[in-house]
């Protein structure tokens, strides 16, 4: 084990392994189960994504410096018209000039 | 196993592999500045094999949050796997246990999206083609797992080089990516406004539970709409 390895870094990366696989058999799992998903059920689990996603996003935004809210928003901007990896660019150009150019 | 279907595969697979292989550099890079050595890095890509999920649990490990916090939110993140396979299940039924286990293990967004198109298409989603598109990804990101983890080793603090930003504003561009579900603006600012709250009030890590909890409680009371549920699949490895 020693300097690759962690006991308990590994069995968390296990267990998120297994809960991963969970997810991926899941809806097979249950389709062959129960037929159709309730309507409100599948709404909730359709907002999923976007709900837990945006709990990461929202509290880094407001709790960041103005170096990395301007990131923030230029990236979001830069959304408008590119996708993820111009918005990555667009966001770390940013940071880089808020840092180092202008020394927020 | 029939080898054309199996190229053909490797062949749909390869715009997605290209896609995808900077994300697994950036997955690599940002867990060795979050204190991952480079071989759980690639053991994490190896066994989770979903790239938002992986940089979740990324984030949640720099903070010394519960480990079942952690398992819990990478479990959130994959949850719309629980859709995919749902939604795929008529076209893959043929497969042996095996091949099922193995096809799951490596359901990827892309992957869904391509097997349904293929399958409502008429054509046959055999073993073959299926694994074919999975490998030429798989293989991929976790050579670039590696990779991206070197580089990170080399930078050390990562915020010199700016690479803390590109966190957030990746799970920016997946949200993003989700606005054409149902009362996606609703449920982005019910769970972003909790969550702020959540995380001044209750703390950190509970403010990603709270938030998520609220955006799905609204869009459960929501009238419920047709929409392009679970097609729009988000960019990931």
């Amino acid at each position: 084990m020693g300097a690759f390895f962690h006991a308990d870094m590994i069995a968390i990366i296990l267990a998120g392994a297994v809960a991963t696989f969970l997810t991926r058999i899941g809806g097979y799992w249950l389709v062959m189960r129960m037929k159709t998903i309730p309507p409100r059920l599948e709404a909730a689990l359709n907002a999923v994504p976007a709900a837990v996603l945006t709990t990461l996003v929202a509290p880094a935004f407001f709790t960041g410096g103005p170096d990395v809210q301007v990131a923030m928003a230029a990236a979001l901007i830069a959304s408008l018209r590119f996708s993820v990896l111009p918005m990555l660019a667009i966001g770390w150009c940013a940071v880089m000039l808020m840092r180092y150019a202008l020394g927020v | 196993m029939n080898k054309a279907d199996f190229f053909e595969g490797v062949r749909n697979g390869t715009p997605v592999f290209l896609s995808a292989a900077p994300f697994g550099a950036l997955f690599g890079a940002i867990a060795v500045a979050n204190g991952q050595t480079i071989a759980e890095a690639v053991l994490m890509s190896m066994t989770i094999f979903a790239g938002a999920s992986q940089l979740v649990g990324i984030e949640l490990f720099g903070q010394n949050i519960a480990p079942w916090v952690i398992v819990l939110s990478i479990f959130a993140v994959n949850f719309r796997h629980i859709l995919y396979s749902a939604a795929m299940t008529p076209f893959v039924r043929h497969f042996s246990p095996a091949e099922k286990f193995f096809a799951f293990f490596v359901l990827t967004d892309p992957q869904f999206a391509e097997t349904l198109r293929r399958g409502e298409s008429g054509r046959k989603v055999s073993f073959a083609w299926y694994i074919g598109f999975a490998l030429v990804i798989y293989i991929p990101w976790q050579v670039m797992t590696a990779l991206g983890g070197v580089f990170g080793q080399l930078i050390g603090d990562p915020k010199v080089i700016g690479i803390d930003v590109l966190l957030p504003i990746y799970f920016m561009a997946l949200v993003l990516g989700f606005r054409k579900r149902p009362n996606f603006l609703s449920v982005v600012a019910v769970s972003g406004a909790v969550s702020v709250i959540a995380y001044h009030t209750v703390g950190s890590p509970w403010h990603v539970s709270i938030g998520a909890l609220a955006g799905m409680a609204l869009a459960a009371v929501l009238p419920v709409k047709r929409g392009p549920a679970s097609r729009d699949a988000a960019r990931e490895g």
